[in-house]
């Protein structure tokens, strides 16, 4: 079985909810769209106060290459447009609308039969793909859009779909192979007919057989794609770590996979993509898995963008008496809830209800120089070492010791026999890193 | 007896070679300094803390040195006397400026703010901030981590126990600014000194509108308007629903700080009021 040589972790896997069925969520009574759920710039709101909205209603404009449209969830009147607390706590502005009725734009496909090959060519579905607001719903909600244009000198050879969904709890892209695989299938095929290749492979880790057995069979029929089985370890889910997993090749420090002739993207940006492409549906709803190792019920729903996370979890029970904290995403990258009154985004995977046993940090103790950070470090890094550079502010010397190349994985933290906090220091590094570099480019 | 007097002798003769050797290098690669940098470097007070933006004191006195006027350089420190020595020292003339001293615009200890989230881990408010809002529901307030207490050089800044806030020793401060560079939230703010160290000032940076602003905190400015309607002098103006007092024109009457309705302005090293001096104020605002 195939995998990344260098670094990883093998969390448990506690991945619960595997053997829920997608469930609709009932429709909320309000959502509240933020107008930044995607990597670069917000989107720009073209609708105002009183307006009727229908479901799949542009509602916000991308502003710039990278970023991304917007539509609205549900079909209602917008209530207001003001800045409200998104995951992190800081207030950015978003759209509030009550929802009335569930009336989908008219060109909006709703009926669930398959349709296979769009006669479209590869400008019409960048294109189109772009109007339809999808993003990386990986989790880095990066817009797709972007991925999928491969810049002027470069080529792709390979898609790679990401199907390892590495992150422990997690299980909203595995239902999502096993339910929708022909239509993730049909999702790839549009997005090698974007990329101009030939060849797309299906990564999955070893601990979702089902998945595997059930791609492998549909792929009979697409002798273009194939599913490769790879090793469980953290973080296979990377997109250079994949790479390197399926194909060998290594993207190189600070460049990016194009370089090495490979675009990834995840199982549900393809089942996105099919939606959008087949039946004109842009992006406004995503399956998130609402978990926990207290939870009597565990569930992947699907779920309208701008849905309170409170309601999510009532509709699986409540919240269990013991939860110490709320994870949006998985525990290994996610973020802690610092308020529950929040929506879920374009981003968001899972909700993982913590335990308070296990939600506290470590105690901080000295670093024994054990070097354990380092060989679970898939990118290769020193994490005690740009730990101990970001403690002194040293941010020059951090650039020259790749702190970019880190994707906060979290791997270095939790090997940490000290539970040093090496993350923080380097994210707080990454950050500086890029003012540098920006200031510089100024 | 021999070996002693050759070792003697062939030390003498290498030393004497070297030092001779050295003493043409050392003329060869004389660096010439202007005499008047460690003139200037005498006089400053030697905390090499960087308030004045350049690195330590004797890059500030370089500068002073190079510089054709004195306008653009200014040791917080020294302060006015510091800059009049420097200038006696260069022939130059100095700038005045107002002392200034830093404030803390947040009161919201826990008796006023109530924790909403437990947050545990590296205890630094660059990396707090990063992260989330905070850990009350208040997303502009003091996360209490004290990145000011550290960057500190002069001890001046002290971390309250009780109201988890700090606070400034006015004394020890020499208004270098480090902190209000360190401080993500920019809570920290220089302000004019007057005497006494009397200040009056909108002690909250909560910038949302007021029923939000009252509900994270207790204390929090809620731009009623109340203190710009009382202000005799217009020194008081509202941006993005928070107030604030132009130190310049404040004559520290101390009329807003009495009809705060929610007690968000600070009067600091006042004499105690009589009781009689707030109920007119009181009732001259409500006759208005």
């Amino acid at each position: 079985m195939k995998t990344f040589p260098k670094g990883g972790v093998h969390p448990p896997e506690n991945k619960k909810a595997s053997g829920s069925a997608i469930e609709v969520l009932p429709l909320p009574k309000s959502v509240r769209i933020h107008l930044s759920q995607h990597l670069g710039a917000p989107a720009e709101p073209i609708v105002a106060k009183g307006d009727m909205v229908k479901a799949g209603q542009l509602i916000a404009k991308s502003t710039g290459f990278i970023s991304a449209n917007i539509h609205s969830p549900v079909s209602g009147i917008v209530q207001k447009i003001e800045p409200a607390p998104d995951s992190s706590g800081y207030k950015r502005p978003a759209i509030f609308i009550d929802v009335q009725g569930d009336e989908w734009m008219e060109t909006i496909d709703r009926s669930p039969n398959l349709i296979k090959f769009p006669d479209l060519n590869s400008e019409e579905i960048i294109t189109r793909i772009g109007r339809m607001g999808i993003v990386g719903l990986g989790g880095a909600t990066f817009p797709s859009h972007v991925k999928i244009t491969v810049p002027k000198g470069k080529k792709a050879e390979i898609l790679i779909i990401n199907g390892v969904e590495c992150e422990p709890y997690l299980t909203s892209d595995h239902r999502l192979m096993l339910e929708k695989g022909e239509e993730i299938l049909v999702g790839t095929q549009l997005l090698m007919k974007a990329l101009r290749v030939n060849k797309a492979v299906i990564g999955i880790e070893s601990n979702k057989p089902d998945a595997i057995s059930h791609l492998s069979t549909l792929c009979a029929r697409y002798p273009d794609i194939r599913v490769e089985t790879l090793q469980v370890k953290y973080p296979q889910g990377g997109e250079k770590q994949l790479i390197k997993a399926i194909t060998g090749r290594e993207v190189p420090s600070g460049r990016l996979p194009i370089d090495v002739g490979a675009v990834v993207h995840n199982v549900g940006t393809a089942f996105a993509v099919y939606e959008a492409i087949t039946k004109n549906k842009p992006l406004f709803e995503r399956i998130v898995t609402v978990t926990g190792k207290s939870m009597e019920r565990t569930a992947n729903y699907l779920v309208r963008i701008g849905t309170p996370v409170t309601e999510l979890i009532e509709a699986t029970g409540g919240m269990p008496e013991d939860t110490g904290k709320v994870i949006n995403g998985g525990p290994m990258m996610g973020q802690a809830l610092p308020l529950l009154d929040v929506p879920v985004t374009k981003g968001t995977s899972g909700i993982v209800l913590m335990p308070v046993t296990e939600s506290n940090r470590r105690t901080t103790m000295n670093c024994i120089r054990c070097s354990r950070c380092n060989s679970v470090c898939a990118m290769g890094l020193e994490p005690y070492f740009l730990m101990s550079l970001g403690e002194a502010k040293r941010w020059d010397d951090m650039e020259q010791a790749r702190v970019m190349d880190c994707m906060e994985c979290g791997s270095c933290s939790y090997t940490c026999p000290s539970g040093r906090p090496l993350l923080d220091y380097i994210r707080l590094g990454k950050n500086s890193v890029n003012r540098l570099i920006r200031s510089r480019s100024k | 007896m021999n070996t002693v007097v050759i070792t003697i002798i062939s030390l003498s003769v290498i030393g004497s070679l070297s030092g001779f050797i050295l003493f043409l290098i050392a003329r060869k690669f004389k660096v010439f300094e202007d005499p008047r940098i460690d003139d200037v470097e005498a006089v400053l007070p030697g905390a090499n803390c960087g308030g004045c933006g350049y690195p330590g004191c004797r890059g500030f006195a370089e500068n002073c040195v190079k510089a054709e006027s004195l306008d653009a350089l200014f040791c917080p420190v020294g302060g006015n006397d510091g800059m009049v020595k420097i200038a006696e020292a260069l022939g130059k003339v100095a700038v005045t400026k107002d002392p200034t001293v830093a404030v803390i615009r947040c009161s919201g200890s826990p008796d006023h703010r109530t924790r909403t989230t437990r947050y545990d881990s590296a205890a630094t408010c660059e990396i707090a901030s990063g992260l989330f809002s905070g850990d009350t529901a208040c997303s502009y307030g003091c996360l209490g981590l004290g990145d000011c207490v550290v960057v500190c050089t002069f001890d001046a800044i002290h971390m309250n126990p009780v109201t988890l806030l700090p606070e400034v020793i006015d004394e020890k401060c020499t208004s270098c600014g480090a902190c209000v560079k360190a401080c993500p939230k920019t809570i920290v703010e220089l302000r004019k000194k007057s005497k006494k160290d009397r200040k009056i000032f909108v002690s909250c940076v909560n910038q949302d509108k007021g029923a939000a602003a009252k509900k994270a905190c207790s204390v929090a400015c809620i731009a009623c308007k109340v203190c710009v309607k009382t202000c005799e002098f217009d020194a008081i103006t509202i941006e993005n629903f928070l107030a604030y007092i132009d130190p310049v024109k404040c004559t520290l009457c101390r009329k807003c700080v009495s009809v705060c309705p929610t007690d968000s302005i600070l009067e600091i090293n006042f004499p105690p009021r009589k009781v009689a001096e707030v109920e007119t104020v009181v009732s001259e605002i409500q006759a208005n």
